[in-house]
C-alpha cells in the first residue's frame, strides 16, 4: 500500500515551531461536580507516535473532545505547534494542520464517499464557500480519488455513505483525518469492530504514515496500540497514572493490575 | 435519511445526465401559451412559478440546510416593497421612481441583508425554536409594515406597481408575464441544482447531517448556515419582486401569517428533498386555490372554504408521505425494486 500525503503547508513550519507538536497543561474538564479529566499535562513531540491506554470512562475521549475543541476545557491551556488555541473554535485549530476520527463513525450519510472526502479536502483549503462546482482535473478531486486509493476503497467511490459497510466507515474515517497536510492526528479507537484482515491494513496505513505526522491512538487492542505507537500514556480515573514506552507500560506490574488483568503476560 | 440519491458523477456532460422526460415538461412549458388561455397563463401558471420561487427558497434552506425558515415569505415581499417605495407605485409620496436597473438590484440586497440579519440570529437555534424565532420575526415584519405609514405606507401599502415597459412589451399581459416568470422560476431552479453540488452546496449538506464533524474538518458551521439564508433570501426576493408585479399592488396582508404557512404547506406538499419539489406543490396549490371555490359551490359549500380541502390536502401528504409528492413518485416507481426477493434479486 502507498500512502502519500501533501508536505507542502508542513514544510518549514514544522522547524520554526521548534516546541511540541501538542502541549496540555493542567487542562480539567468537569461535567457537573464530575472531573472528566482532571489536571492533565502532557506533551508531544512532532512526529512522535503516542498509545493513550486507559479503562472505559478513563477520561481519553473527553481528552480527545478537548483538544480538538468539541469542548472548551474548565481550566489549563493547550498549545497546538507552540500556539495557545485553548479558546479556539474546532475549525481553527483544524486549519492549523490538528486532525481527528472519531470512536462513533460521523460521517455525511446522505452524501457519496468521494463528496465525504472532497469535503474534508475542502474543508482546509480555501473556497470553502465558492459556488462554483469542481471541475474535471480539480486538484482538490485529484487529491480526493488518491485519498480514497490510500484507504483501499476506489469500489465504492460513489457509494453513499449510509450503504457502506461497518469496517468502510472507519477507513473512510481515516481517509477524512489525512486531507489536506495534517500534521498531528488523533485516532479514537480506529480498530474498534474491525476483522483481523482490517487491522493489518489499518496498522499498514499508520505506520506508513509520513515520519513528519505524530499522532496519539486510543486503542484497546494493545497489539494494535504498541505495534504502532512508540510511547504509552497510561489514564486512569481522569488522572494520568503512567508514562512510559510500550514496553516500560507492558512490564509494569501496577499497570498489569490495573488495566491488562492478571492473567496477561 | 429515507431517499438516498445516488449523485451524479462530477463530469458527464450536462446535456445527457437530463432524462427524456425533462426535456418534454421543458417544451411543453415552452409551448403552453399555444395552449392555455390567458387566465391560465397569468392566474396559475404566473402564481406557480413565483410562488415556487419563494418555496424554492425554503426548499433550499430545509432540505440542503436542515432549517424550516418561516421568513422567506416577508423577505419576498420586503424585495416587492422595495420596488414599490424605489420605482413607481400609485402612492407618489413616497416612491421615488428610480429606472429598473437600478431599483431591482437594490430591492434584492436590502431583501438579501434583513434575510441574512434574520438568518444570523435563527442559526443559533435548531429545529422547532428556528420556525419559532422566524415566525416571530415575519409577525413583526406583518405589524411593522401595517402600522408603519412613513416607509411601507400601512394598511393600504402601494397599488399600480407594474414591471417596466422594457423592449415595448407590457410585462403584466398574460404571455409576457408568463415567459417572464417561466424563465425567472427556471434561473433559480437552475441555480439551486448547480449550487447543491459546488463546495457550498455540498458542505451545507454535510453541515445538516453532521454540524459537529463538519468543525472537525475545518469548517465554521454558523457561517455556513448564515451564507444559507442570504442565498436563499435572493432567491425568494425575485419571487418577491414577481408576486407585487402580478398583484400590480403590495400591502401587509402579502407576508401575513396564512401567506407565510403557505409557502411552508407549499414546500412540505411538494417535498423538500429537490429543487422541484416546491413547484410541484406551488402547482396544486395555486390549481386548488383556483379551481376550488367552483368545486365547492358545487358541492353547496362556501366558495371561500378552499383552505379546508388544501389544509386536508397538507394533512394527507404529511401523514403518509412525509417527503411530499415527489416522495409518493419515487416511491411508485420504485415499487419494483422494492419487491425483489432479497436474496435472489428476483422480481416478485
Amino acid at each position: 500500500m502507498t500512502l502519500t500525503v501533501t508536505r507542502n503547508a508542513t514544510e518549514g513550519l514544522g522547524s520554526v515551531s521548534s516546541g511540541n507538536a501538542l502541549e496540555l497543561r493542567g487542562v480539567t474538564k468537569m461535567f457537573g461536580a464530575l472531573a472528566a479529566i482532571e489536571d492533565i499535562t502532557l506533551s508531544v513531540r512532532p512526529g512522535e507516535r503516542r498509545a493513550v491506554l486507559g479503562s472505559n470512562g478513563a477520561g481519553k475521549t473527553t481528552l480527545f473532545n478537548c483538544v480538538t475543541g468539541d469542548f472548551l476545557p474548565t481550566s489549563g491551556t493547550i498549545r497546538l505547534f507552540g500556539e495557545d488555541v485553548t479558546t479556539f473554535p474546532a475549525y481553527e485549530r483544524i486549519r492549523r494542520g490538528l486532525r481527528r476520527t472519531y470512536q462513533i463513525s460521523l460521517l455525511f450519510g446522505g452524501l457519496t464517499v468521494t463528496d465525504n472526502v472532497y469535503l474534508a479536502c475542502r474543508g482546509v483549503s480555501r473556497g470553502r464557500f465558492s459556488l462554483i462546482r469542481p471541475r474535471k482535473g480539480d486538484p482538490l478531486l485529484t487529491r480526493t480519488a488518491e485519498l480514497i486509493e490510500a484507504v483501499n476503497m476506489t469500489a465504492a467511490t460513489d457509494t453513499p455513505v449510509s450503504e457502506l459497510s461497518y469496517g468502510q466507515q472507519r477507513q473512510l474515517e481515516i481517509a477524512l483525518a489525512l486531507a489536506g497536510a495534517p500534521r498531528f492526528i488523533l485516532f479514537d479507537e480506529p480498530a474498534a469492530g474491525l476483522s483481523p484482515t482490517e487491522r493489518s491494513e489499518l496498522i499498514s496505513i499508520l505506520t506508513g504514515l509520513p515520519s513528519h505526522i505524530g499522532f496519539i491512538i486510543i486503542e484497546h487492542d494493545m497489539d494494535v496500540a504498541l505495534r504502532v505507537a512508540e510511547s504509552v500514556t497510561m489514564m486512569h480515573n481522569g488522572k494520568i497514572f503512567k508514562e512510559g514506552t510500550p514496553e516500560e507500560i507492558e512490564n509494569d506490574p501496577e499497570v498489569q493490575e490495573l488495566y491488562l488483568g492478571d492473567g496477561h503476560g | 435519511m429515507a431517499l438516498v440519491e445516488r449523485s451524479t458523477p462530477y463530469y458527464v456532460p450536462w446535456v445527457e445526465r437530463i432524462p427524456p422526460q425533462w426535456w418534454a415538461v421543458a417544451l411543453l412549458l415552452l409551448i403552453m401559451p399555444a395552449i392555455a388561455n390567458d387566465f391560465i397563463l397569468f392566474q396559475v401558471f404566473g402564481w406557480t412559478f413565483l410562488l415556487g420561487m419563494i418555496a424554492l427558497s425554503l426548499m433550499f434552506l430545509a432540505g440542503y440546510g436542515g432549517m424550516v425558515s418561516l421568513i422567506q415569505m416577508s423577505v419576498a415581499a420586503l424585495g416587492g416593497y422595495m420596488v414599490a417605495i424605489f420605482g413607481t407605485s400609485g402612492v407618489e409620496s413616497i416612491s421615488m421612481g428610480l429606472p429598473w436597473w437600478l431599483y431591482i438590484p437594490v430591492a434584492v440586497v436590502i431583501a438579501a441583508i434583513f434575510g441574512t440579519i434574520v438568518g444570523a440570529l435563527a442559526v443559533r437555534t435548531e429545529g422547532i425554536y428556528t420556525i419559532m424565532i422566524t415566525l416571530a420575526i415575519a409577525s413583526a415584519f406583518f405589524y411593522f409594515t401595517r402600522q408603519n405609514y412613513g416607509i411601507f405606507n400601512g394598511y393600504s401599502g402601494f397599488n399600480l406597481v407594474v414591471p417596466p415597459q422594457l423592449f415595448g412589451v407590457d410585462w403584466r399581459q398574460a404571455v409576457p408575464f408568463y415567459y417572464l416568470s417561466l424563465g425567472c422560476a427556471t434561473l433559480s431552479y437552475l441555480a439551486v441544482v448547480y449550487v447543491s453540488r459546488s463546495p457550498f452546496g455540498l458542505a451545507l449538506q454535510g453541515v445538516r447531517d453532521n454540524p459537529r464533524r463538519m468543525a472537525a474538518l475545518g469548517f465554521n458551521v454558523t457561517a455556513h448556515r448564515i451564507a444559507a439564508y442570504t442565498f436563499a433570501s435572493v432567491i425568494a426576493a425575485f419571487g418577491g419582486i414577481l408576486l407585487v408585479w402580478q398583484n400590480a399592488q403590495i400591502s401587509p396582508g402579502t407576508a401575513g401569517i396564512p401567506a407565510v404557512i403557505d409557502i411552508l404547506v407549499i414546500a412540505v406538499v411538494g417535498g423538500v428533498r429537490r429543487p422541484i419539489g416546491p413547484f410541484i406543490g406551488a402547482l396544486i396549490y395555486t390549481v386548488l386555490r383556483t379551481f376550488s371555490p367552483d368545486i365547492l359551490t358545487g358541492f353547496g359549500m362556501s366558495g371561500e372554504r378552499f383552505k379546508l380541502l388544501i389544509g386536508l390536502g397538507f394533512l394527507a401528504v404529511v401523514f403518509f408521505s412525509p417527503d411530499g409528492v415527489l416522495g409518493l413518485w419515487v416511491r411508485w416507481r420504485n415499487r419494483k425494486t422494492r419487491n425483489r426477493d432479497p436474496l435472489t434479486g428476483a422480481v416478485k
